[in-house]
């Protein structure tokens, strides 16, 4: 062999800023930026692409991805994605939001931007737990689940159940394609890299709403490292969380199955 | 025979987490404990290079983009024929 038969498999994708992130060790939101600059990339699409960042541990995410980025008031990501996308219709336009941003501030443009139809994107990245401030119990936090705000375990007779955002979602009749993914092992990885790359094809296409839900793990927060985190995900939030398909409307269907 | 590939690892971004280390199918991969990197941790590193078979699940699931996968005959590596 010489050195022509060299081939890279792999490397760190250009729609990557060469900073490191200040996300934890393990972090599955490093993966999840990995993945959709991966697919920008494959695209084509880095310079004609809008993301708006969330608050919480995604709020340097402008920092990180080497295309156009604004940053949006807690929560309320989908509306100034709405606004863009108006504004710029032959761009891409993201959000890219934690649970805290996305279920609890934002619960009410979210479902409204689902409701209407826009056609966005968003990525929803559900660790359970509001990381940036510590760990505190968030609306996806699961039953009897221990976290800094609710030391015993989330009690379900007081603080209710949580949200299942990708089933609640899927009900409008404005969404087109809401699925969850899982970010806990290769395999899903590869599934969840299909997944953005259908949602972005959906936006594309002018079919409208689209919303990816990815299982991550917040390894500071939940105690764990990050291969027992992985663990624990499998374990515990799969359960709760099915991975699956929840709304693909006919016309995604075609998308979808391109993208295969 | 020589491996079939081999892994770069950026110790810039490498944070020491472990995932790719715990996901090698062929257990090549360890944290090089003599080593420090630049932001303390101590990066991950090809302790078994003769076993990488370049599949790339280690650069998959690594959450920073650190590693580089190359298919082919590493470098310096003398290949000794099938024997």
């Amino acid at each position: 062999m010489t050195d022509t038969d060299v081939k890279v498999v792999y490397q760190r994708p250009i729609g990557l800023t060469d900073v490191t992130t200040h996300y934890c060790p393990g972090c599955t939101h490093g993966v999840a930026h990995r993945l959709i600059a991966e697919v920008l990339e494959e695209m084509g699409e880095l310079r004609n692409t809008i993301g708006v960042a969330p608050v919480g541990c995604a709020v340097f995410a402008y920092n990180y991805f080497d295309f156009d980025f604004v940053e949006a008031a807690h929560g309320r990501a989908p509306a100034m994605a709405t606004g863009i996308k108006r504004t710029l219709p032959d761009r891409l336009v993201f959000t890219y939001q934690g649970d805290g941003d996305l279920a609890s501030m934002g619960m009410g443009e979210t479902v409204a931007a689902a409701a209407r139809g826009e056609q966005i994107t968003i990525f929803f990245i559900n660790n359970t737990n509001y990381g940036m401030t510590g760990g505190q119990m968030a609306p996806t936090t699961l039953p009897g689940q221990k976290t800094s705000s609710s030391p015993l375990g989330r009690d379900v007779e007081t603080q209710g159940y949580p949200i299942r955002t990708a089933e609640m979602l899927a009900t409008l009749d404005g969404a087109s394609y809401v699925v969850r993914r899982s970010l806990h092992d290769a395999r899903s990885i590869r599934n969840a890299k299909r997944a953005i790359r259908t949602a972005f094809e959906i936006q594309k296409a002018g079919l409208g709403f689209s919303m990816v839900e990815f299982l991550s793990i917040c390894p500071t927060n939940w105690g764990l490292n990050a291969p027992k985190s992985r663990e624990w995900l499998k374990d515990h939030m799969l359960p709760y969380y099915p991975v699956g398909d929840f709304k693909v409307s006919e016309e995604a269907e075609r998308v979808m199955k391109e993208v295969r | 025979m020589p491996p079939k590939g081999w892994v770069e690892i950026n110790d810039l971004y490498c944070k020491a987490c472990e995932t790719c280390i715990a996901d090698c199918p062929q257990k090549v991969l360890a944290l090089d404990m003599s080593r420090l990197s630049i932001k303390g941790y101590h990066p991950a590193y090809m302790a078994h290079p003769e076993k990488c078979i370049a599949c790339g699940i280690c650069a998959t699931v690594c959450p920073d983009a650190a590693i580089t996968v190359y298919r082919g005959t590493p470098p310096g590596f003398e290949e000794k024929g099938t024997e």
